[in-house]
Parts: C-alpha cells; sequence; structure tokens
C-alpha cells in the first residue's frame, strides 16, 4: 500500500466541479509535484490533503489511515503557503516552535527542535528576529524551518518559489531538493513552473481543468507525454508539432508531412509509436523536442534512426548554453536546438537532423498519444 | 544666456510669486479657523483659572488677574450636584470611568469577535448578520430608549429575585452595569463594522497555518489575530470611549442620582437653579469633564487616521 493514496476525489463549489475524480499514490519518501496551469485544481487538490478545504467524495488516506475528515492539525502534515505565512508578531523562533507549543510540547523540547532545524537551514543567527526583519529568501526558508521542526508524515508544498525572484529561485530549489535528499522526507508540491516539476520530483502529476492528464516520473512525462497538452506544457522551448499522415507500403509504415513549394518529408514511424494502430492514410501529429532537432554534425551517435530536411532559418535565438533556431514547416514553427557556436544565420538554408528516437505521434482526434 | 532662457525666467519667477501668494492664502485661512476653533478653549481655561468677581465684571477675553486655582478644586471635591450633593463632580468622574473601562473593553473585544467570524470562519449566510449589524449602526439612540428600559426593568427584577434568594444581585439592575450593557449592545455594530473591515484584508493563509499548527478557535483569534490588530484596536477604543464617555441620553434615563455618569452630573451643575451661577467652576469642571477623551486622542490619535485608513482599503 502506497504511503499517501487519493481515490477518486472530487471537489464541488456548488454546480462548479474543480476536482474531477483523481486517483494518485505516493511512496514514502517520495516527491510529488502537482503541476498545471492556473486555475486546474492544483492548489485546491494540495488543499484537501491539508484538510483547508471539504472534498465532495472519494477518500484521502496517509499510511492507511482515512484522513478525509480529520482536522488540518490532526493529520500530521506541514504546509509552507505562497506567501510563507509567518507570524508577523513572533520572532523566528516563536514561529517555528508555535505548533509544538500548540500541541503541549514542553519548552526545553521545542527550543532543542527549532536549534536543530535552525542549524540545518542556517537560521540561528536570525532566530530572534521578526518576519518583517527578514529578506524574501529568509522568509522562505524560516517557512521551510516551521514544517520541518515538526517532522510531520508529509509536507504540503504550495507554490513555495513564486514570491522570489529568478535566482534566489534557482538557489531554494537546489536548498529543497537537497532538503528533501538529506531528510527522505514524503512531499506533495504544488507549482506552474515546469523547470521545478522537472528537477524536483520523483513523480509528476500533470493536471488540466480538474483532471489527472498524465502521472508519471519526471523523464516519462518529458519523454512520453500521454496526450497533447501535457506535450506542450511540459519543456521549454514547448514541443515541436506537426501535422503528418501514415502512409504503408512494403510492410514498413512512415509518416510523412507535407510541405509547401517542396517535396514532403517521409520517415519510419517513430519507435516509440503502436504501428498496429496506424492505418494507410491515418492523419497523426508528430511530436518533437528541440534538443531531438539540430543540425547533422551534432545528432548522437546512439541514435539510430535519424532522417533531414532542410529549411530557412527564420530566427535565431542565442540562449547563452546553447542556440535556438526556428524554421517553419508547412506554417508550423519549428524549433531546434543548435550549439551555441554554430555559425547560423537568419535566412539561410540549413540541413535540420531529427533524432526520431526521441520523436512521439499523437491522435489529432482523441489528443492521446499513440 | 540663450532667447530662450530670457522668455522662461521671468514666467519662471511669475510662477513662485503665485505660489508664495497661494500659500499665504492656505496658511491665513488655516491659521484664523484653527483660532476660531482653539477660542472657546482658551476663554473656558481662562475663565477657570479666574475669580468669580473677575468673571462677572470682566472681560471674557481679558487673561486673569490675580490666577486661582480654586474654581477646580471646587468643581472636583466640593461643588453642588442636584440638591442634596456637595461633593463636586469627583465621584460621577470615577461613575463615568467604571462605566467606559468595562464598556469599551467588552465591545471592543466582541467587536474584534464577530470581525474575526464574519471574515475567517465564514457560515451561509455571513453577509445577511452583517448587513443587520450594520445597521445597528444607523439606529438613533432615541429609538431604542423605551426597549432598553423594558429589558433593563427586567434585569432589575431578576436581580430583586436574586438579592431575595441570594442576599446579592451579581450586578443586575445595578445602574454601571445597565449602562455598560446598553453601551455595548449598542456600540458593536460600530465595533464590528471596523473590525470586519480589517480582517477582510488579513491574510487568510496566517490563519490557515495556525489550524495546521494545531491551534484551536480562540487560540487563532488571542495569538494571530488580535497581536496584529493594534492599528485597528486603536480606532475602535478611540471611537467607543469618546462616544461612551460623552453619552448623556443613556445615562441621564437609566441611571440616577449619585450613580449618574460625568455628562448628568456636569448638566446637573451647570443648570443649577439655586444661588450665584459659579461660571469659573462651571467652566473648570467642564473641562475636566472633557480631559479624558482629549488625554486619548493625544495619546493615540496618530494611530487613529492611520488605523481608519487601514480598515478602509479593503471591505
Amino acid at each position: 500500500m502506497a504511503f499517501l493514496e487519493i481515490n477518486g476525489l472530487r471537489k464541488r463549489y456548488g454546480a462548479l466541479e474543480v476536482l474531477k475524480g483523481i486517483d494518485l499514490t505516493l511512496d514514502k519518501g517520495g516527491f510529488l509535484v502537482l503541476i498545471g496551469p492556473s486555475g486546474c485544481g492544483k492548489s485546491t487538490l494540495l488543499g484537501t490533503i491539508a484538510g483547508l478545504e471539504s472534498i465532495s467524495a472519494g477518500k484521502i488516506s496517509i499510511e492507511g489511515q482515512q484522513i478525509n475528515d480529520l482536522h488540518p492539525s490532526k493529520r500530521d502534515i506541514a504546509m509552507v503557503f505562497q506567501s510563507y505565512a509567518l507570524y508577523p508578531n513572533m520572532t523566528v523562533a516563536e514561529n517555528m516552535a508555535f505548533g509544538m507549543e500548540m500541541r503541549g510540547v514542553a519548552r526545553p523540547e521545542r527550543e532543542k527542535a527549532v536549534a536543530e532545524v535552525a542549524k540545518t537551514l542556517q537560521l540561528e543567527h536570525l532566530l530572534k528576529r521578526r518576519p518583517s526583519q527578514l529578506s524574501g529568501g529568509q522568509r522562505q526558508r524560516v517557512a521551510m524551518g516551521r514544517a520541518l521542526v515538526r517532522q510531520p508524515r508529509v509536507f504540503l508544498f504550495d507554490e513555495p518559489l513564486s514570491n522570489l525572484d529568478a535566482k534566489l529561485r534557482v538557489d531554494m530549489r537546489v536548498e529543497i531538493k537537497r532538503l528533501h535528499q538529506r531528510t527522505g522526507a514524503t512531499i506533495v508540491y504544488v507549482t506552474h513552473d515546469q523547470i521545478e516539476a522537472m528537477t524536483l520530483a520523483t513523480r509528476i502529476a500533470v493536471l488540466k481543468d480538474g483532471e489527472l492528464q498524465q502521472v508519471g516520473t519526471p523523464q516519462e512525462v518529458y519523454n512520453t507525454p500521454a496526450n497533447l497538452f501535457v506535450a506542450d506544457f511540459m519543456g521549454s522551448p514547448s514541443m515541436n508539432l506537426l501535422e503528418g499522415k501514415v502512409s504503408r507500403s512494403n510492410g514498413a509504415a512512415s509518416v510523412v508531412i507535407e510541405r509547401t513549394g517542396t517535396a514532403p518529408i517521409a520517415f519510419p514511424v517513430p519507435t516509440s509509436a503502436n504501428v498496429e494502430a496506424l492505418g494507410e492514410g491515418a492523419r497523426v501529429i508528430f511530436g518533437i523536442r528541440p534538443e531531438a532537432v539540430s543540425d547533422v554534425e551534432s545528432v548522437s551517435a546512439k541514435s539510430k534512426s535519424v532522417t533531414t530536411f532542410t529549411s530557412d532559418v527564420e530566427i535565431v535565438e542565442p540562449a547563452g548554453s546553447d542556440t535556438f533556431v526556428v524554421t517553419s514547416i508547412a506554417g508550423r514553427e519549428v524549433t531546434a536546438r543548435m550549439r551555441s557556436d554554430s555559425d547560423i544565420r537568419v535566412g539561410q538554408s540549413q540541413v535540420f537532423a531529427l533524432n526520431l528516437d526521441k520523436a512521439v505521434l499523437f491522435d489529432p482526434a482523441t489528443t492521446h498519444r499513440i | 544666456m540663450t532667447a530662450a532662457d530670457l522668455v522662461a525666467a521671468p514666467r519662471r519667477r511669475n510662477y513662485s510669486s503665485q505660489s508664495i501668494v497661494t500659500r499665504v492664502v492656505i496658511y491665513g485661512l488655516l491659521g484664523f479657523f484653527a483660532i476660531i476653533y482653539l477660542v472657546p478653549l482658551i476663554v473656558m481655561v481662562m475663565t477657570s483659572l479666574k475669580p468669580l468677581d473677575e468673571v462677572t465684571g470682566g472681560n471674557m477675553f481679558a487673561l486673569p488677574k490675580s490666577l486661582t486655582f480654586a474654581p477646580w478644586t471646587r468643581a472636583w471635591g466640593e461643588a453642588a450636584i442636584g440638591v442634596s450633593d456637595t461633593a463636586g463632580i469627583s465621584g460621577y468622574f470615577m461613575n463615568s470611568i467604571k462605566m467606559v473601562v468595562p464598556a469599551v473593553v467588552i465591545s471592543t473585544l466582541l467587536g474584534a469577535l464577530n470581525g474575526y467570524v464574519l471574515t475567517k470562519w465564514r457560515f451561509p449566510g455571513h453577509k445577511l448578520v452583517f448587513g443587520m449589524m450594520l445597521f445597528a449602526c444607523f439606529i438613533p439612540f432615541q429609538s431604542v430608549i423605551i426597549p432598553m428600559a423594558v429589558i433593563l426593568g427586567l434585569l432589575g427584577q431578576i436581580g430583586n429575585q436574586l438579592i431575595d434568594t441570594f442576599g446579592f444581585s451579581f450586578g443586575f439592575g445595578n445602574p454601571t452595569v445597565n449602562l455598560v450593557l446598553c453601551h455595548v449592545v449598542y456600540g458593536l455594530g460600530f465595533t464590528t463594522l471596523f473590525f470586519r473591515n480589517y480582517y477582510e484584508a488579513f491574510p487568510t493563509e496566517l490563519v490557515k497555518a495556525a489550524m495546521i499548527d494545531g491551534a484551536s478557535f480562540f487560540q487563532i483569534f488571542r495569538r494571530v489575530l488580535l497581536p496584529n490588530s493594534t492599528p485597528i484596536i486603536i480606532v475602535t477604543v478611540i471611537y467607543q470611549f469618546t462616544n461612551i464617555w460623552n453619552d448623556f441620553l443613556f445615562g441621564s434615563t437609566f441611571a440616577a442620582g449619585d450613580q449618574s455618569p460625568m455628562t448628568v452630573a456636569l448638566n446637573n451643575l451647570v443648570n443649577t437653579s439655586t444661588g450665584v451661577v459659579e461660571y469659573n467652576v462651571n467652566m473648570a469642571a467642564a473641562i475636566i469633564a472633557a480631559a479624558p477623551t482629549l488625554f486619548v486622542y493625544v495619546v493615540a490619535g496618530r494611530y487613529f487616521v492611520r488605523g481608519l485608513m487601514a480598515g478602509a482599503v479593503k471591505g
């Protein structure tokens, strides 16, 4: 049995259903990231685990114990809020000890626990200060310290890094990852930032309009997205999606992408796709990540199936470590990731290589991956 | 010097002389109205420091020729209030204190509690409840006098029965307790309004964090909400203190004789129809009566505007 289990969870506000039957599991020590666009219900889902939101149907349990109707304080969870929610009238030490104080833990024990966590998070010199005297990053650390100090069964993070500036966000992301590796805590983390999701998670759950789109490891979600939404949502720049047709001849199936003015691009169906399901002339959407589109020299020697096409370069975006090159096929933009030292200019004709090992096909009617 | 400078220079001078004129007019008007506003107080203070013959015989605006504090001590401890009482206003002053302090504390606390529930523990129909409490702000004193008298009469009967059974009324029927009740009930609409608007803008995540931390309903109120409500507490205390201290209608209706609050006693002192009218004593008594509210304003006044604004931003 999984450590955290959510079965058939539904949440209604009047006639509006914001969570439409969520099933999720998380093992002890796992790091589950809930991700999706704003209004997808991810924060509500976190709220139901915390007990801050009631549920309309379904079951939530931790270690086999059903916690649906337990008061938030009885669920043995701790939560880090987006706004940190530090008590402005208390010092850092008092903030961190408040939960234990409310639970009637004796003062010496409280002080010991606070001192321990403060040492881990390098907050020792701040213990006497009030939240208003702290910087954003320090407040963030105090908020995490307040959660850590009680050693709860599950930690809940609600977009904890979204109020920080870009540099600090990266630092804190590393800090959270380190914290997770060292303490082995079980964490449920809400974000709309897919880089945070990819870097932190052991499991990612992608939500849209209150429905789970895909649950899996970061690699699964990234490399084999379950549908067009996930493919488009995860990854930056997002996956290239092109319309194509299946052509069968001599027992081999290939994908044909029509182009205006030049010969179509044709190549064998990617290995990830289920060839049996594809009939002659079936319409498909071909998806390939920008890093699987490059110049011919940079194609990995390990790739088994590569095809090339020639196209005019429209935009060059140097990003420092890489250069993104944008071209278009049949009116659709295609982004390629090139080495930053590649000498490519706008307007020139360029040979692009597609690494088909990393490509996927989608059914345009159902939007599901084939 | 370019041509542009030549053109610009006189205009600039013109502009600044205009602004000086504007300033003189503005400060002149402000000063004028400040003096008009202060004249009554100045006359009161000067009159209270003059002997009676100087008051009746001299100019109202003249400075005292022989300075005396006798009217103040007379007003405080010797002046005749009504027919029988000649102990000054000190006793009534204490009556008012005994009434104001509990009434302000209770109405402020209850208002805070109402605001907390109406914003952080919403229940179906919370808007209706708040609307009805707001309604209480618009009910004039006069219209609640008779219903209030009926209720107080009932409480008095209970008090009498308690005296018969236990030999002690537990405060039922006591005029000061009655006045505290009147003012708490009447003030509740205002204090609730203040606190509700303030807590509306209070971050709900703090309440949620405290819930997860295991704090109970009252622990959240006492440990998280109240310590962060200083501005609105000060606003409410000033407002309630001023209103209750200055109330005459409830005081004169529901408390009699030596149980009367300060305002009623002042009226009895000034409106006496026997003997000479001691203007200097009256003035001293009036200043004493106004002193506590002035004191509260001076001590906490700068929070008043700030707090009103803080509560008014969201609501």
